[in-house]
């Protein structure tokens, strides 16, 4: 059994719900990240979202963008990436790991190299902004192969006839977007979150996930009650853009809002 | 050209997931697969309405001017030596440009659709300005990305658009160029796809773009075959086109692709020469990979970063490429060539001097091979090259190298 549902079933039988952080590899700089992660963990992160930095970040908001600038500063690629991951699961050998991105590194690295460098690192899940069920029948295979969950997206404007779908090419859990753009734009309303998420249990019995509009303790804890998993990330990058001068406080000060965001949705 | 492909085949793609070989496709994020689906379905339907290609047509004809010459340049051809160069003048075209044959049909999807507001990507600033004429006369209302570097390269073209009433946005991320202001348009869409159709610029982007750009350009390669025939009484040897995103070249090239003895050059910015890495070639220089909604021949680095790229011309200073280019390269119906910044100048000047035709930037490019294929080739054998567009936007960049202040 995967990492990823070991912990949606553990916490399950808690009567808990995922914290999910996103974090950019390498932002703002590469010896910050496997520390960060830790720290989010101690915290209260139950998954850890990786973000693969790219040039190109089409469906990521002004925050996101800035954090891959930052560490494309220092080429952080996705083989260095990979080897963070390694590094983090030296000491933790429970804690999800999905890396999140977008397709054109991982095509020039090569699907099967990337699946056995990724397994070998201790990646448990891949969402890919821009590879949609429809173009990644070469891709799952490879991360089927490699016993790697595949994590597909579904948004508002994702219809019903769709969504049966989308869910019978994902495992590990589905990622539903909230909003209607980019991350970090407008703030989700829960209750149109927990009428598509019913729409969508019909089809799968994966963990929902919910990120884009989770800004606050409050707005982590609201959609706790109607979704498995709560994705926050701009938040917390923009966190570690104010820390860029003074990167011995971004374990700390991030992980502040975690601990913030797991107290409200435990309470 | 290799035998044994089977050209009817090749002229009939995409596949129905949009796949040209192994390019094209549909790599967007979730949000926008449903407008994607919803503007195939309606463009298939319209594509194949009288109703529809008649309004196109009649557009076609009366608001844009077409058909647009295919002029015989004898004094050119006699110059260079060699083969007769035949210019179709996509200049003469309404806005300057071949773009408008392209906006003149996703406007008429977007009031089809009842978007009433569309957004644009534009490099050079000519599609901007195409886009915000059809918006302008459809009165829609229109918002152009446009990278912050080819704002300032491109002022004439921003200021036509501020007149036609679109908006100008300058997008100061990335490479502040073309791939920038495609990645705020593709921001722009998902956050505003319900009331919003975006006008792809060029035969690229996630399917159906690439198929319904290349559609609404094809006008440009039926006529000049036409012409050709109709003026020499067969078809040409050789075409020659620019290629950015390559939509007046895949306009020019598809009616012609089951014509085997037809040989087709699509012609890179070769920038300050490919051999120093600062050009804008990716199919003469780049690798497979995906961006921007499809996979194509991009230039990105070992790690898959797109890289930065460097064109004389804004309007083909661009990482990717459309990907029916993609697959005709590798099937090897077309050949895909550069010409630097230095040729491309040396042909703007040639043709204004020799033929009293100011060329754009970008087709000076098309210009420079094929000045250079004809020399290679009998003079009784004919090139069409593809003069997509007019220099005027460009005067104050030749000033520039010039070293003059106007």
């Amino acid at each position: 059994m995967s990492r990823i549902s070991t912990s949606f079933d553990k916490l399950k039988a808690e009567g808990r719900k995922a914290l999910i952080p996103y974090v950019t590899a390498g932002d703002p700089a590469p010896e910050v990240t496997v520390k960060l992660l830790h720290a989010m963990v101690a915290a209260g992160a139950d998954v850890i979202e990786l973000g693969v930095p790219f040039s190109d970040p089409m469906a990521d908001g002004p925050v996101i963008q800035l954090a891959c600038e930052r560490a494309l500063t220092h080429n952080t690629c996705l083989l260095d990436v990979l080897a963070m991951v390694a590094e983090f699961r030296q000491d933790d050998a429970d804690t999800p790991i999905v890396l999140m991105g977008y397709l054109n590194p991982i095509e020039v690295l090569g699907y099967q190299r990337f699946a056995e460098e990724a397994e070998k690192a201790g990646v448990d899940g891949v969402l890919i902004v821009d590879l949609p069920p429809e173009e990644s029948t070469e891709f799952n295979q490879q991360m089927r192969k490699h016993a790697i969950d595949t994590i597909y997206l579904i948004a508002p404007t994702t219809e019903e006839s769709r969504v049966k779908y989308v869910c019978d090419h994902g495992s590990g859990y589905l990622y539903y977007v909230s909003v209607k753009g980019v991350t970090g734009s407008a703030s989700l309303d829960v209750a149109s979150v927990s009428e598509k998420l019913s729409i969508v249990r019909k089809y799968t019995n994966l963990p929902l996930g919910v990120g884009f509009g989770i800004k606050d303790a409050e707005s982590a804890a609201a959609v706790s009650q109607v979704a498995d998993g709560v994705i926050v990330g701009s938040v917390l990058v923009n966190k570690i853009a104010e820390l860029v001068k003074d990167q011995g406080r971004i374990p700390e000060d991030v992980s502040a809002i975690i601990k913030d965001m797991r107290n409200a949705m435990d309470s | 050209m290799p035998t044994n492909i089977d050209l009817k085949a090749l002229s009939q793609l995409p596949d129905s997931k949009g796949h040209f070989g192994p390019y094209g496709g549909r790599f967007v994020s979730e949000t926008l697969m449903a407008a994607l689906q919803q503007l195939e379905e309606t463009y298939e339907k319209l594509w194949r309405d009288p109703a529809f290609q008649e309004e196109f047509d009649t557009d076609l004809a009366h608001y844009v001017g077409r058909p647009s010459p295919l002029y015989h340049a004898k004094h050119l051809s006699e110059k260079v030596g060699g083969a007769q160069i035949y210019l179709k003048r996509e200049d003469l075209n309404h806005t300057g440009a071949h773009k408008v044959n392209n906006t003149i049909g996703q406007a008429l999807l977007a009031k089809y659709t009842g978007k009433p507001r569309v957004i644009a990507e534009t490099g050079a600033g000519q599609h901007g300005v195409a886009t915000a004429t059809v918006a302008a006369r459809l009165g829609l209302e229109c918002q152009v990305y446009m990278g912050a570097e080819d704002v300032q390269r491109q002022a004439l073209n921003v200021y036509r658009m501020k007149l036609l009433g679109a908006e100008v946005i300058s997008v100061e991320s990335g490479t502040r160029t073309l791939k920038d202001a495609m990645n705020e348009a593709m921001r722009d869409w998902v956050t505003n796809v319900d009331d919003t159709f975006y006008i792809i610029g060029t035969a690229a982007g996630p399917h159906p773009y690439p198929k319904l750009v290349r559609d609404f350009q094809c006008v440009i390669g039926r006529e000049a075959r036409n012409q050709c025939l109709s003026q020499t009484g067969r078809l040409p040897d050789a075409l020659v086109a620019c290629v950015g995103g390559g939509s007046n070249a895949i306009g020019l090239f598809h009616p012609f692709i089951e014509d085997a003895e037809v040989k087709m050059y699509g012609v890179e910015a070769g920038g300050y020469g490919v051999e120093t890495g600062q050009h804008a070639a990716p199919l003469s220089a780049g690798h497979p990979g995906v961006l921007h909604g499809n996979r194509t021949y991009l230039m990105s680095d070992d790690a898959g970063q797109i890289i930065g790229t460097h064109s004389v011309s804004a309007g083909l200073d661009y990482p990717g490429v459309g990907p029916e280019h993609a697959y005709l390269k590798d099937t090897g119906r077309a050949t895909y060539v550069d010409a630097t910044d230095d040729e491309a100048m040396d042909a703007f000047r040639a043709l204004t001097r020799i033929e009293g035709i100011m060329p754009a930037i970008e087709s000076s490019h098309a210009v420079a091979y094929a000045m250079k294929l004809a020399k290679e080739m009998d003079q009784d054998q004919i090139i069409v090259v593809n003069l997509s567009g007019r220099g005027d936007k460009d005067i104050h960049t030749v000033a520039q190298i010039d070293g003059i202040n106007i």
